[in-house]
């Protein structure tokens, strides 16, 4: 009656999530289709049980991904977004985490009630992972020729040809000199930005639909990463490979993202196309993000602080998450929750402030205006 | 690589003038160890015949010096019935690096798959039940393990024999008693070890690559978990060494703790002493290999 | 991966609960050991060849005024049991008192100096740890002669290396902390700052190993008086009793088997301890 380590990490929701389908096939199945939607998360729930409580880890996350769209998931430390990219593929870190609602459609099927021998098909192979850190998402004892042979290995019939042939080729797209002579290397004779690239044709060698990236540009220094971002993006434009971008760097979103999704404590806040959000944003947590950043040529003495303390995920108020940093809070942000109000062709923002004033305007006038609605 | 070997040696062989000069001056503690040879009872000029023979009475740096050197010559001087020291021990060598090896593959055997599984099933039944097994397996004496096993399996059940020599099967019993132990050790350590591995970024990575939970627990998890219980390995079979004394005085072995015993009790000091320093060559070569082998099998060290 | 949701870990419940049952065992064991003089029902050394080998009260044969049943020579092995015992846990305790100070302090000394002094000290320590116990002490007492004094100073070493293995490390890591770094500035003595700052804080670290290496020697000590190089005779001893039944383990067993027992149940009480004041004092290590 044990649970093993790897079922204890992998569960789908338990109980009955309302929604209707007939064997895990979405109503909205035949639409993703045609609209050319690859990823479909709908009210991902994912929770942590710590003795003092419970964590939201996710709180209701719901978005889409498009073929060989870029999307990006932006938010600071805490806010969900590395578990959200975990919960797609179900390899929650802990025992005590558990994805307790929600539906993520992939390919026509829900991916929280397939059985974990069918969701090991996806992994790697449709859905890959590039981790944070090469240094460490690599085994140190194993040759890299061997890692990044073993999604081709254990998923056949994502390639054609010999396997061999397959991994030089895609070590070479990600411009690895001399693939050939590298194969039986460990991991620590790559430098640095090497082994990102390692991990990127590791993900990318089996063709996959989908690429979930977990910040793999952190670790990396400047001029490292813009290669890597790059190759990336030209690799995805090649393959028609979509990807899900997880980031805390807004240089990286404007490089790489077509869409961007903003998140705070678990919930996706505001959504839309990259050039609109980074230049008109509508979320008082988004026009905060894109003025702490520093710009070129921009003249301003001091950079945009956002007030308070990040949100304390065990004790979330009924409302707004972000009620005691905004500027521009009202009583009924803290009693209700903001529906989603459009913005622009498919995006949308949560906040009661944006559907009724300019937001961005409001918190960055000068000294007079802040806070005057509400 | 070259330089690592080389440290190695260097503190392998700075250990073995350590332990020799150790027992150098441990046996030569009481002051007279002719006294001890002989019973107090003796004449003085018998004693101090003996004392001049054996070189005892020549002052203490001479003797030291002589020592060693002998030493570097392979030569433990001779027993107290004629024969040289080093022919006895390696003479009953064999027996006793045999027992603390077979020991090793009992402990491995039972202590690999208890750890294995302890990890994997974390929490459940069979994580308790090797918890407890270890647990156990720590409290008990080794001789005392060795006369109940001699009594259920060779008196009552019939099944193992008692005696040294008759094939394969007189291994089993000494071997357990003096392996038993060390499942515990090696039963935790794997736990721990293939914790930790199974909760690495490059565990998940595995996983994320759809890999089968076979490949990731054995090709993965378990190749890097190995390595710090080889180094403890080495450790066990020090202790081996040390349990060997007392089960091999149980089940008559004639090994090189029986005869460390049978020495002590004849007071043949030559012997004594060799068999110790035998014993702390065994183990630092032991540790040596065992050293050689970590760095063999993690590349880090290995070109790094 | 982000520290912050990611781990979080709950501690095992049943860890941190009191573990009973071997702290009774213990407790029972103690309390019959150190007043064995008053509790056994017969004198230990008390040779009455007429009662020789009788069988424990639940055989045939046996009765309540000899529970556990007499050795060759007549005396009650309960008895000799409870006796045995205080023998033991003095020795373990001196052994424990002794090593444990000269390690604590070799490892704090170690640790905390770094450099030179601590390669010289390591060196020593692992040779010391890397000696065959049993072998080394057996020549140890042999040659000195069979006394406590002998016994207790062979021993010691070995329990010292070990603490100062152990605390050696947590006093490096302690060191390179900046509320020490702060002290220094502060213009604390290297004393000081041992004593105030460094250990405390491996107080935890030396209770359990300290707990630990008890059973261990209980164990040794069996060891050695089983080989005949224990306590002086005529003093009752598990280990010493455990070889006298040797010879009619197979008929009159339960001459091997109490003694065997007894130091089975202590060990094991006592490492059960030990390994839930591990936990607790260190729920990272999360071993066993």
């Amino acid at each position: 009656m044990s649970r093993s380590w790897f079922s204890r990490r992998s569960d789908g929701p338990t109980g009955d999530v309302a929604h209707p389908s007939v064997d895990g096939q979405a109503p909205g199945a035949a639409a993703d289709v045609a609209d050319d939607v690859v990823l479909r998360v709908e009210g991902l729930r994912t929770h942590i049980s710590v003795r003092r409580g419970v964590v939201k880890a996710v709180d209701g996350v719901s978005f889409t991904i498009r073929r060989g769209e870029t999307v990006g998931l932006v938010g600071e430390s805490g806010s969900g977004k590395t578990m959200t990219l975990l919960s797609i593929m179900r390899l929650l870190p802990v025992a005590e985490a558990k994805i307790v609602a929600g539906s993520i459609w992939f390919d026509g099927r829900d991916l929280l009630r397939e059985p974990e021998p069918a969701m090991r098909r996806y992994r790697g192979a449709r859905i890959a992972l590039i981790m944070q850190d090469a240094l460490t998402a690599l085994n140190p004892v194993l040759t890299v020729g061997d890692q990044v042979s073993e999604p081709l290995r254990y998923h056949p019939g994502r390639h054609s040809g010999p396997i061999g042939a397959r991994v030089i080729e895609v070590l070479e797209s990600v411009r690895i000199p001399n693939p050939e002579r590298r194969l039986d290397d460990y991991p620590h004779q790559f430098s640095g930005g090497m082994r990102q690239r390692v991990l990127a044709a590791m993900a990318l060698g089996p063709s996959p639909d989908l690429i979930l990236a977990d910040e793999p540009t952190t670790a990396l220094d400047v001029t490292i990463q813009a290669q890597f971002l790059t190759l990336v993006r030209r690799l995805q434009r090649d393959m028609k490979t979509s990807v899900l971008w997880v980031t805390h760097d807004l240089g990286v979103v404007a490089q790489t993202c077509d869409r961007v999704n903003v998140m705070y404590a678990g919930r996706i806040v505001e959504s839309g196309d990259v050039r609109r959000i980074l230049n008109e944003p509508q979320h008082p947590y988004s026009v905060a993000l894109m003025e702490s950043v520093p710009k070129l040529g921009a003249r301003r003495e001091r950079l945009y602080q956002i007030a308070g303390q990040p949100p304390d995920l065990l004790n979330l108020p009924p409302g707004c998450p972000f009620y005691d940093r905004c500027p521009l809070r009202m009583d009924l942000c803290r009693a209700e929750y903001p529906p989603a109000t459009p913005v622009g062709r498919d995006g949308y923002v949560h906040c009661w402030a944006a559907s009724k004033t300019d937001v961005a305007a409001a918190m960055l006038a000068p000294a007079s205006s802040a806070g005057s609605d509400g | 690589m070259g330089r690592y070997l080389a440290s190695r040696l260097l503190q392998a062989l700075l250990g073995l003038i350590f332990i020799s000069t150790l027992v150098f001056f441990l046996v030569r503690l009481t002051g007279d160890p002719a006294r001890i040879l002989m019973s107090d009872f003796a004449p003085l000029e018998l004693r101090e015949q003996l004392a001049e023979r054996l070189g005892l009475d020549r002052p203490l740096y001479e003797q030291y010096f002589s020592y060693m050197s002998g030493l570097v010559r392979l030569d433990l001087g001779d027993s107290f019935n004629g024969q040289p020291v080093l022919d006895i021990l390696l003479a009953r060598l064999p027996a006793t690096a045999s027992l603390a090896l077979a020991a090793l593959v009992v402990a491995i055997i039972l202590g690999l798959p208890l750890g294995i599984l302890s990890a994997v099933y974390r929490g459940s039944a069979i994580d308790m039940f090797s918890r407890s097994v270890a647990l156990f397996g720590q409290s008990v004496p080794a001789f005392w393990l060795a006369i109940m096993l001699v009594l259920i399996f060779s008196v009552i059940l019939r099944i193992f024999p008692v005696a040294f020599g008759t094939g394969p099967e007189s291994y089993v019993l000494p071997s357990i008693a003096i392996g038993w132990a060390a499942v515990a050790g090696i039963a935790r350590l794997v736990r721990s070890s293939m914790l930790d591995v199974l909760d690495s970024d490059y565990v998940r990575m595995a996983r994320a690559k759809g890999l089968p939970p076979h490949v990731v627990v054995v090709k993965h998890a378990f190749r890097s978990a190995i390595i710090p219980v080889l180094t403890f390995s080495g450790l066990v079979i020090g202790s081996f060494l040390n349990g060997s004394v007392v089960v091999e005085t149980v089940f008559a072995w004639p090994g090189l703790g029986k005869l460390t015993m049978d020495a002590v009790n004849g007071r043949d000091f030559p012997v004594v002493q060799g068999a110790v320093i035998m014993i702390a060559v065994f183990f630092i070569t032991i540790n040596l290999i065992v050293d050689l082998l970590y760095a063999y099998l993690d590349p880090r060290i290995r070109y790094g | 991966m982000h520290a912050a949701a990611v781990r979080a870990r709950s501690l095992i419940g049943s860890t941190r609960r009191l573990p009973i049952v071997p702290l009774l065992i213990l407790a029972l064991l103690v309390i019959g050991a150190v007043f064995a003089d008053v509790l056994a029902p017969h004198e230990p050394l008390q040779v009455e060849l007429t009662n020789a080998l009788q069988p424990p009260f639940y055989h045939e044969g046996g009765s309540l005024e000899h529970p556990l049943g007499t050795d060759e020579l007549g005396r009650d092995i309960l008895s000799r049991l409870m006796h045995g015992g205080r023998v033991s846990l003095l020795l373990a305790l001196s052994v424990i008192v002794l090593g444990g100070v000269v390690g604590v302090a070799l490892g704090l000394i170690s640790g905390y100096a770094g450099g030179l002094t601590d390669s010289i000290i390591q060196r020593a320590v692992e040779a010391v740890l890397s000696l065959p116990t049993i072998m080394v002490a057996l020549v140890f007492v042999f040659v000195m002669g069979q006394t406590y004094a002998s016994i207790i100073l062979i021993l010691s070493p070995f329990v010292a290396a070990e603490l100062a293995r152990m605390v050696r490390g947590e006093a490096l890591s302690i060191r390179r902390t900046n509320y020490v770094a702060l002290a220094r500035v502060a213009g604390a003595s290297h004393l000081r700052v041992i004593v105030h700052h460094i250990l405390p804080n491996v107080a935890g670290t030396i209770i359990v190993v300290a707990t630990l290496q008890v059973g261990a020697l209980i164990l040794v000590e069996a060891s050695l008086s089983f080989l005949g190089v224990g306590v002086p005779p005529p003093t009752p001893a598990w280990g010493l009793m455990i070889d006298g039944g040797r010879e009619y383990v197979a008929t009159k067993y339960w001459l091997s088997l109490f003694p065997g027992l007894a130091i089975v149940l202590t060990v094991l009480s006592i490492n059960w301890i030990g390994d839930w004041l591990r936990n607790v004092l260190d729920p990272k290590q999360q071993m066993l």
